[in-house]
C-alpha cells in the first residue's frame, strides 16, 4: 500500500534526522556526567565539525575520500575540545558552580569569527555523499540513500559507546565519575586526564554530528545557536549521563518531529515542548537518568555567608552612585545617556536573573523568555489597544510574572541543571511562537514604532524614567531579598528536607519566587521596548539569555552586587567594541580572559579586596 | 485517652527489600521513646514515614486521632511534628538566630510576606529558644562554621519553634563526644517533662538509650522484635542475640 511506504519513510526521515541530535546530545552528555560542565559551546562544535569536514572533503574527493573527511572533521573537533579543555576549563573548575558557562561561552563567540573568517558568512551547500546520491524505493516512495546511512551511523556509534563505557576500563572510569566523582579521585584516579579524554571523545561526537549531516543540510554560522535547544531537550529527556537515553530522547524527539509536521506543520517545536513536559512530570530525571544526588548543583564551593544589611560605607557608596547617575545628563553626551539606559535595563534583567539563581538556586538558561515576554507584552499592548507607555509598563511585568507562572510551575518541579535546561527549553518554545506567528507578532520584522509617551519622549526624561523604573527594580529585588519572602527562598536552595520540616512547601515556594524574578525581568524588557521603540524576536533567543547568564555570572553569583557590576561590564564591552569587525572573537577573548583572572567573578573580587573597607564581613575562618 | 501517635501494620519495600514490615506502636506525651536496632533495621526509614518525607505500602500512622499517612511533610509539621535529622539539616547561609527565626516565621505564617526585614522579626523568640538549648551566645555565628554538636542543638531549637506536641530525632547524638550526649539527651528530657511533649528518637549509643528512654522498641532488618521497659529490653534473649550480646553488655 502506499500510505504504508510513506509513513515508513517519515520513519525513516525521522531516524535519520535523529542521528545528528543524539550524537551531539550524547556528547554533551557524557561531558556534564563527567566533568559537571554544561557546555554551552557543545552547539559551535557541531558547526565546527561540518565546516572542517566540508574542507576536507574538498581537498580528499572520492567516496573513501568523503568518509575519512567527515572522520577526521570529528577528530579535529574533538582535539580543538581538548584545547578548549586545557587552556581554559582547567583553570576554573574549582570556581564555584556554573562559572564555567562564561568561559564556554567566551568559546562560542570566538568560534563564531573563526569560522567566519575561514569560511565566509555564505551558507556552504554540503556535497552529496559519493555513491549514496540517490534514492531507495520503499513501497512506491522514495528515501535519499544517504538517510539510510546517518540511521546506520548513529547504531555504530551507540555500539560503540556501548562497548566502550561496558568493555573497556576507561569506560568503566567515565561511568564511575559519572556516578561519584569524589569516590573516583580518592581511588587515586588521574582525574585530569580522565577529563581531557571525556572532553575530546564529547567534542569529537559533536564534530562527527556536524560532519555526517552536510551532504543534508549543509554548514552555516547559525548552526551552533539552532541545534543547541533540541540538543537540551534531548538530553533532560533522555537523563543526563544516559547514552541510551540519548539516543531514546533522540529518536522519540526526531520522530515526533517527522510525523508532527503532517498534522500541524509548523508546530515541532511546541510538540517538543509537550513531550518534554510530560516525561518531566512522570520522571523528573528523564527517560533513563537517575536522580541528582542532592546538593550536587545547589551549592557547589563554601557555603556562602549571612546576608547582612549594607554598612554605612556601602549605603554612601550607593547614594553616590545614583547622585552621579541623576548628574550624568549635565556633563555627558546623548550616546553616553543612551548607553547608561542600556546598560540600566541590563543590570534590571540581570538582577532578575541573580535573584532567581543566586539565593533562589534555581538557575534558568531561558531568562530571555520573561524579557522578552515583557517586552513583547508591552509593545502588542500599545499596538493593539494603543494603551499608553504607562499602562504598557505595568503590563510588562504583570504578563512576564503570568508566563514565569506557567513555566515556573513545570520548572520548580526539578532542580539544577535540569531545571535550567527546562527553562531555556521553554525560552526557545516562546521564541518560534512570536518567530512563527507572524500576523500578530510581525514575526522576524518584529514589532515598530513603540515610542513613550509625549512627556517622556525627550532623551533626558526617558533616561530620567528608566533610571528611576531601574532602580527601582534592582532595590525591590534586594528589598523582597531581605523579607520573609526572601529568606524563604534562601532557605528552599539552603536545604530542602529542612525547609519541608519546618512547614515550606518547597514547590510553592520557589514557584512563587522563579515567578517574581520574572516580573522583573519582563520590567526590564518593557523599559527595553520604549528606549529602541522596536521588539523583535531576538529579545526572546538563546543568546539574549545567555547575556544575562554572563552578567550575572561575570559579576559573581554569591554577591549581591554581582549583576550590577557583570551588566555594566558586559553592555560596555559590547558597545565598545561592538563596532569591530569581528567583535564576537574580541568580545569572546576577553570574557575568557576575564573567567580565568577573576574566578570568583568581578564583583566577588572586589569583594574580597575591597569588602572589609565597606563592612562587609566574611566567612569566619 | 486517644494516644498522641499510634502506628500501625506499617510497611515499606525497596526493591526485594522489606525495609519496614508490619510495624506498630503507640506513644505518649510526656514520654521518650528510643527505636534502637543495627544498621539497616529500618529506623530512618520509619521516621522519613513518619514525618512524610517517604509513602508507606501499607499501614496507618494517626497523630492526636488524626490520620496522617499521605500528608506532605510541611503539612505534618503544621500538626504539631518537630524533626531534626541524622546529618544535621540547617540553612548554612543564615546565622544560627535566623535558622531558628525561619522555622518562627513559618509558624506565624509569614513565608509570603513582602513586609520588614526577615532578620528582625521573631528574634527575641528565637533567642529564647536558643538560651534554652544554650547556643544564644553564638547566635551571631553562620551555621556553616558551627562546631557538629552546636549543630545538633541549633537543630533542636529549630524543632521546637512551632511548640511541637511529637519531636522526631533521628540520632540525635550522633558525632557528639560522651559528654555532649548526656547533656543533651538531659536536655531533651528536661524539655519533654517541662513542655509535656512526647519525643521519639533513635540512637546508636545503648548508654543513651538505656538511661534515658522510657520505653525501648527493637527493629531488626524491618521487624519489631521487642519492646517494653529498659530493664525488660535489655535482659530479652532476641535482643542480645540481634547486637550479638556485645552492645547491649555495653550498655549495661
Amino acid at each position: 500500500m502506499n500510505d504504508l511506504g510513506f509513513y515508513l519513510v517519515q520513519a525513516l526521515t525521522g531516524l535519520s534526522s535523529a542521528s545528528a541530535l543524539f550524537l551531539v546530545a550524547s556528547g554533551l552528555s557524557i561531558i556534564f556526567g563527567v566533568t559537571r560542565v554544561v557546555n554551552f559551546a557543545h552547539g559551535s562544535f557541531y558547526m565546527l565539525g561540518a565546516y572542517i569536514a566540508y574542507t576536507f572533503v574538498e581537498r580528499l574527493g572520492g567516496a573513501l575520500g568523503f568518509w575519512a573527511a567527515v572522520l577526521l572533521a570529528g577528530v579535529a573537533v574533538g582535539a580543538i575540545g581538548v584545547v578548549v579543555e586545557l587552556l581554559i576549563l582547567r583553570r576554573v573548575y574549582q570556581a564555584p558552580e556554573l562559572f564555567q558557562l562564561v568561559a564556554t561561552f567566551g568559546v562560542i563567540l570566538v568560534i563564531q569569527d573563526l569560522a567566519l573568517l575561514t569560511w565566509g558568512a555564505e551558507d556552504l551547500f554540503g556535497p552529496a555523499a559519493p555513491g549514496l546520491e540517490g534514492t531507495v524505493n520503499i513501497l512506491g516512495t522514495r528515501l535519499p540513500e544517504y538517510d539510510l546511512a546517518l540511521i546506520a551511523l548513529s547504531l555504530v556509534v551507540l555500539g560503540a559507546l556501548t562497548l566502550l563505557f561496558h568493555r573497556t576500563r576507561w569506560g568503566t572510569l567515565v561511568r564511575a565519575a559519572t556516578e561519584d566523582r569524589e569516590m573516583v579521585g580518592a581511588l587515586g584516579v588521574n582525574q585530569s586526564w580522565l577529563f581531557t579524554g571525556t572532553f575530546f571523545l564529547g567534542s569529537m561526537l559533536a564534530g562527527l554530528g556536524g560532519a555526517a549531516q552536510l551532504p543534508k543540510g549543509g554548514a552555516d554560522l547559525l548552526m551552533d545557536f539552532n541545534i543547541l535547544a533540541a540538543v537540551f531537550v534531548v538530553v533532560v529527556v533522555g537523563g543526563m549521563g544516559s547514552i541510551p537515553g540519548a539516543f531514546l530522547a533522540a529518536v522519540l524527539i526526531s520522530e515526533l518531529g517527522a510525523f508532527g509536521i503532517l498534522v500541524i506543520p509548523q508546530s515541532t517545536l511546541v510538540l517538543m515542548f509537550v513531550v518534554m513536559a510530560v516525561v518531566l512530570i512522570f520522571r523528573p530525571w528523564g527517560l533513563l537518568g537517575r536522580p541528582e544526588a542532592p546538593g550536587q548543583h545547589g551549592q557547589v564551593g563554601p557555603p556562602e555567608p549571612p546576608l547582612r544589611p549594607p554598612g554605612p560605607r556601602l549605603r554612601a557608596a550607593g547614594l553616590l552612585l545614583l547622585a552621579v547617575l541623576l548628574a550624568l545628563p549635565a556633563f555627558a553626551d546623548d550616546f553616553t545617556l543612551v548607553l547608561a539606559v542600556e546598560i540600566a535595563i541590563m543590570a534590571l534583567f540581570a538582577a532578575s536573573l541573580h535573584f532567581a539563581m543566586g539565593p533562589g538556586g534555581m538557575v534558568s538558561f531561558g531568562h530571555a523568555a520573561f524579557f522578552g515576554g515583557g517586552a513583547y507584552a508591552a509593545a502588542l499592548l500599545v499596538k493593539y489597544a494603543g494603551s499608553p507607555m504607562e499602562v504598557a509598563l505595568l503590563f510588562a511585568p504583570a504578563m512576564a510574572g503570568v508566563l514565569a507562572l506557567l513555566f515556573g510551575w513545570f520548572c520548580v518541579r526539578l532542580t539544577g541543571v535540569y531545571l535550567a535546561m527546562l527553562t531555556l527549553a521553554f525560552a526557545q518554545v516562546g521564541w518560534s511562537i512570536v518567530f512563527q506567528w507572524g500576523e500578530v507578532t510581525g514575526g522576524d520584522d518584529g514589532i515598530l514604532g513603540i515610542w513613550p509617551s509625549e512627556w517622556a519622549s525627550n532623551r533626558l526624561a526617558f533616561y530620567y524614567l528608566s533610571m528611576l523604573a531601574s532602580a527601582g527594580g534592582i532595590l525591590a529585588l534586594q528589598y523582597v531579598l531581605h523579607s520573609p519572602f526572601g529568606y524563604a527562598m534562601r532557605a528552599c536552595r539552603d536545604s530542602v528536607v529542612r525547609s519541608a520540616s519546618i512547614g515550606i512547601d518547597v514547590r510553592r515556594q520557589q514557584w512563587f519566587a522563579f515567578a517574581f524574578s520574572g516580573a522583573l525581568a519582563g520590567l526590564a524588557g518593557g523599559l527595553f521596548v520604549f528606549s529602541k521603540g522596536s521588539v523583535f524576536p531576538d529579545e526572546m533567543s538563546i543568546p539574549r539569555s545567555f547575556d544575562a547568564l554572563i552578567m550575572v555570572l561575570l559579576g559573581g553569583v554569591k554577591t549581591v552586587l554581582g549583576p550590577l557590576a557583570g551588566a555594566v561590564t558586559f553592555t560596555w564591552l559590547q558597545d565598545e567594541i561592538g563596532r569591530l569587525e569581528y567583535w564576537r572573537f574580541v568580545l569572546g577573548a576577553l570574557i575568557i580572559a576575564i573567567v580565568v583572572a577573576f574566578p570568583q567573578g568581578i564583583a566577588g573580587f572586589l569583594r574580597a579586596r575591597l569588602g572589609p573597607w565597606f563592612g562587609v564581613r566574611e566567612m569566619e575562618a | 485517652m486517644t494516644p498522641l501517635l499510634e502506628v500501625r501494620g506499617l510497611s515499606r519495600a525497596f526493591g526485594g527489600v522489606q525495609a519496614v514490615d508490619d510495624v506498630g506502636f503507640t506513644l505518649d506525651r510526656g514520654r521518650l521513646l528510643a527505636l534502637i536496632g543495627p544498621n539497616g533495621a529500618g529506623k530512618t526509614t520509619c521516621f522519613n514515614i513518619i514525618n512524610g518525607q517517604l509513602a508507606p505500602d501499607r499501614g496507618s500512622i494517626r497523630f492526636a486521632g488524626r490520620e496522617i499517612v499521605g500528608l506532605a511533610p510541611h503539612r505534618i509539621w503544621r500538626l504539631g511534628v518537630g524533626r531534626t535529622f541524622q546529618i544535621t539539616a540547617t540553612y548554612p547561609s543564615m546565622t544560627v538566630c535566623e535558622n531558628v527565626q525561619m522555622a518562627l516565621l513559618s509558624h506565624h505564617r509569614r513565608l509570603y510576606s513582602f513586609r520588614g526585614r526577615a532578620a528582625a522579626q521573631y528574634r527575641d523568640e528565637a533567642l529564647d529558644l536558643l538560651a534554652r538549648v544554650d547556643m544564644a551566645e553564638q547566635e551571631d555565628r553562620a551555621c556553616s562554621v558551627l562546631a557538629y554538636g552546636d549543630l545538633k542543638r541549633v537543630e533542636l531549637a529549630v524543632a521546637l519553634a512551632n511548640a511541637p506536641s511529637l519531636l522526631l530525632m533521628d540520632e540525635p547524638t550522633a558525632g557528639m563526644s560522651p559528654r555532649e550526649r548526656l547533656e543533651l539527651m538531659r536536655l531533651t528530657a528536661a524539655i519533654v517533662s517541662e513542655r509535656d511533649i512526647a519525643v521519639l528518637f533513635t540512637e546508636h549509643d545503648m548508654d543513651v538509650v538505656f538511661r534515658h528512654a522510657d520505653h525501648i522498641l527493637v527493629l531488626d532488618r524491618g521487624k519489631l522484635i521487642a519492646g517494653g521497659a529498659p530493664e525488660a529490653v535489655r535482659s530479652d534473649p532476641r535482643v542480645r542475640a540481634v547486637y550479638l550480646g556485645s552492645e547491649a553488655d555495653a550498655g549495661a
